[in-house]
């Protein structure tokens, strides 16, 4: 290689560098570990103190609208072993709850889990159980399971 | 009518495999009516595929329920722009459209090209019709629209029927954006096809000249200048629709678009190296080919149900063929590139750091960097889960973080690059061109410190925003005194034909002040304020800063469609009323009855009063509210019309003007005119 073209490898490397390093630190600072209900149960003791999402459906009739905080109760079939595990989420975020969020919605709750067994998340997302998903959330609402 | 469309699909799928084999077999013959053969049969694909989305929009205007695509989204009181609207709203009839746009600009291409590149051509025909043929294989065997409703037991048998009506259209699609949006998304997407089917050709023939360049660089600003609007009407239709009062989320579907766009956007500035240097050209084949290739991931990352996101598709089995086809094109496009390397020397070397060339490269490096980090964010849930078995996420922080400073910087770039002179921009010449704009950027710097910006980053953005401003519109002004000089046109004049005089040169400018405008928009984000959990009644107020809300009125409003709450509230600012918001909750009557909040706005280019009702209290005494004050947020908008208007000017043909003097010329003119140069 010629020297002319070194400063411009030095210069490419300088800001590749840069920016590896930006986005490496971003990462570690933001990244949270992603489980369904069950998933966070079979992860015990690692489960405390970790920034966490966790996946699951609304349990019908279990949303409890409060002033400062909801408290509502999210459930999830595991794949494999077929057994149903409920999670309690008490939701202290300051934004306010998505229009999708209610009975069978599927949420991602995010925040931590209390060693009192309580989920608290500071912020939510919902998704319509309805047309863009084909499966519904069978099993744990008891409507369904009845009919 | 669904057999029709059925059987327009099939037909299309014999003819596109036709249109393949005979543009190949042409060529090896050297057969030049097989060729024109070849080329008819993919437009006529494009007549076929027309046929059979037509279909389903009869379907869909008719009610006809029996199809299940139809019986899935729609339903008999949706207005009928939406039952239109509806062929893009799902899995089977989006994909169908993208393959419709495909064969539209197939035909689009071959029209154009008719008489032109002869040995390149028919390949290009052979790439498109290839892409074709996997989304018609799509229609027909995987996701097809015009399966009929019906129960399919596990025994086999089936059992159809006719609903007596349909599930609706899920109620946040049911916006004027979705007419549009979606449309203009998928050509940004689809359009990409098109330089990578030239690209390709190039590489096969061996023709890797100007060629392909030239007409590459039109085509992937027809994608780009589709993706971008796409993309911005998207952060609209998320702005007013979702009321959470952001437009940008780093949502993966959001993600997906924007991914492409910033290779379409690397390659729209190298190309310019590869058409004045013969530099770069590898690089120039690498983007085309990734650009065409986020485009195809982005379609797969929304439609296979591998990350989650509020856009989602159903978990559905296209997946892994889209995978397949992914990795086949990659791999093809990159043995034909390693197999032509030594067709594609560079012509120049790059000399100075501080040269047009190089504020290229860099332009590139951190587009690319920006592309790989919006990658990584997104797929990383994918990849963890494989590797590790955990699922670790990332969410918006991440993003911004990185990004917040490369667009910065890019920012940084749009205003230098341009005015840099190739190979080697002297001191003096960085010194004439930058002191003023430099100097005035800095002085705003601190007038907006003292003003109580204390945001570094948006502190920063407008800095940079004043910067660029200040060298486009000085690049005009001297374009357009020395034109209106040489040719006696008044300055105005002179400012519209010196743009259409070199489009390409000021119709680039115009983009990036609409950048600009963007990144201004963007600021006032750092200073949005938020009030949520408002409470009022009929009568009372609530305030924020100079502004002081009165709840008129609560009304209950019942259309065929939905049922609305709706609240009228009054806004005042210091004492004068300045408008009447009417925002809305709405239950929507077909399917699972879903409630939507209807945002009610005052958009001023100063901020934006953004208003959300959110229903009764618990005893239903009051009326809830959440409030954001949205500064500088019409700015967004504002950029992307400014963008749209420059990629249409940069698009047109360059105007030749036949030189003529003024008769007279004025004494005193002729000595300025002398002076100056």
């Amino acid at each position: 290689m010629k020297r002319k073209q070194i400063k411009f490898v030095i210069g490419s490397v300088i800001i590749v560098v840069a920016l590896a390093v930006l986005g490496f630190t971003s990462f570690q600072d933001n990244k949270s570990y992603y489980q369904t209900v069950s998933e966070l149960y079979a992860s015990k003791d690692m489960a405390y103190g970790r920034k966490l999402r966790v996946e699951g459906d609304v349990v019908a009739g279990s949303i409890a609208r409060g002033a400062k905080e909801t408290r509502f109760v999210i459930g999830h079939t595991d794949d494999k072993t077929k057994v149903a595990q409920t999670l309690s989420v008490r939701y202290v975020g300051t934004d306010p709850l998505p229009d999708t969020f209610r009975d069978y919605a599927q949420t991602v709750v995010e925040g931590e889990y209390g060693k009192d067994g309580v989920f608290v998340a500071r912020s939510m997302t919902a998704k319509c159980a309805s047309k863009y998903e084909k499966e519904t959330a069978a099993g744990l609402n008891p409507e369904i399971s009845k009919k | 009518m669904a057999q029709v469309g059925q059987f327009a699909l099939a037909l299309a799928f014999v003819v596109t495999v036709y249109s393949i084999a005979a543009s190949l077999i042409g060529i090896r013959l050297k057969n030049d009516k097989l060729i024109a053969s070849g080329r008819n049969a993919a437009v006529a694909t494009f007549v076929c595929i027309t046929l059979s989305i037509a279909a389903l929009g009869y379907l869909f205007v008719v009610s006809d329920f029996s199809v299940a695509y139809i019986a899935g989204h729609s339903n008999r009181d949706l207005p009928v722009y939406f039952k239109i609207a509806s062929i893009w709203g799902g899995q089977e009839g989006s994909l169908l459209f993208w393959g419709w746009l495909l064969t539209l600009y197939s035909a689009l291409v071959v029209i154009q090209n008719w008489r032109k590149h002869s040995s390149m051509m028919p390949y290009v025909t052979a790439v498109l019709m290839t892409t074709s043929l996997f989304f018609t294989a799509m229609h027909l065997f995987v996701v097809n629209p015009f399966t009929l409703t019906g129960v399919q037991f596990p025994n086999g048998a089936q059992n159809l029927f006719t609903p007596r009506d349909g599930v609706g259209l899920n109620p946040l699609l049911q916006d004027w954006l979705m007419v549009i949006h979606p449309p203009m998304l998928y050509l940004g997407f689809v359009g990409f096809a098109v330089p990578f089917a030239f690209a390709m050709a190039a590489l096969i023939t061996r023709q890797l000249g100007d060629t392909w360049i030239r007409t590459t660089r039109r085509w992937t600003m027809v994608a780009w200048f589709f993706l971008g609007t796409g993309v911005l009407l998207g952060g609209n239709w998320a702005y007013h629709e979702l009321g959470w009062g952001g437009f940008w989320a780093w949502d993966p579907v959001e993600n997906a678009s924007l991914m492409p766009w910033l290779i379409g956007t690397a390659f729209l500035h190298s190309v310019m190296v590869q058409e004045k240097k013969g530099m770069l050209k590898v690089w120039n084949i690498v983007l085309v080919t990734l650009a065409y290739t986020m485009s195809l991931v982005g379609t797969w990352l929304t439609r296979s149900g591998v990350v989650s996101s509020v856009h989602a598709f159903a978990n559905s089995p296209i997946g892994q063929y889209f995978l397949a086809f992914i990795v086949i094109g990659l791999s093809a496009a990159l043995y034909l590139l390693i197999d032509r390397l030594p067709y594609l020397k560079s012509e120049n070397e790059m000399e100075s750091l501080v040269s047009r060339e190089s504020s290229f490269l860099f332009n590139n490096l951190i587009l690319l960097a920006s592309c790989f980090a919006v990658f990584w964010g997104t797929m990383f849930p994918v990849l963890s889960e494989a590797v590790t078995g955990d699922k670790v996420t990332v969410g918006p922080p991440f993003f911004n973080r990185v990004n917040v400073p490369i667009a910065i910087f890019l920012m940084f770039l749009t205003g230098v690059g341009p005015l840099l002179a190739w190979r080697k921009a002297s001191t003096n010449s960085l010194k004439r061109n930058f002191l003023w704009p430099a100097v005035i950027a800095l002085a705003g710097g601190v007038a907006l410190y003292v003003l109580g910006v204390r945001h570094f980053y948006a502190w920063l953005s407008l800095v940079m925003s004043t910067f660029v401003a200040i060298t486009i519109v000085r690049e005009f002004y001297k374009g357009a005194r020395a034109r209106s000089y040489g040719t006696g046109e008044n300055f105005p004049q002179a400012v519209v034909n010196l743009t259409l005089s070199n489009t390409r040169r000021y119709g680039g400018y115009v983009i990036h002040f609409g950048f600009v405008l963007l990144f201004v928009g963007w600021a006032g984000q750092a200073f949005k304020v938020e009030l949520p959990g408002l409470e009022a009644g009929i009568g009372e107020t609530f305030t924020l800063n100079q502004y002081v809300f009165r709840v008129d009125d609560l009304s209950v409003q019942d259309t065929p469609n939905y049922v609305a709450q709706r609240a009228s509230v009054s806004v005042f600012e210091n004492g004068t009323k300045v408008a009447v918001l009417h925002p809305e909750r709405r239950a929507y009557k077909a399917g699972e009855q879903q409630t939507t909040s209807e945002v009610s706005m005052r958009s001023t280019v100063r901020e934006d009063i953004y208003l959300v009702f959110q229903g009764g209290n618990l005893d239903g005494s009051k009326a809830l509210f959440l409030l954001y004050l949205n500064p500088l947020v019409a700015w967004v908008w504002i950029g992307g019309v400014v963008l749209g208007i420059g990629t249409m000017i940069a698009m047109l043909p360059n105007k030749k003007f036949i030189p003529k003097r003024p008769r007279t010329v004025p004494a005193e003119r002729v000595k300025e005119v002398e002076s100056v140069s």
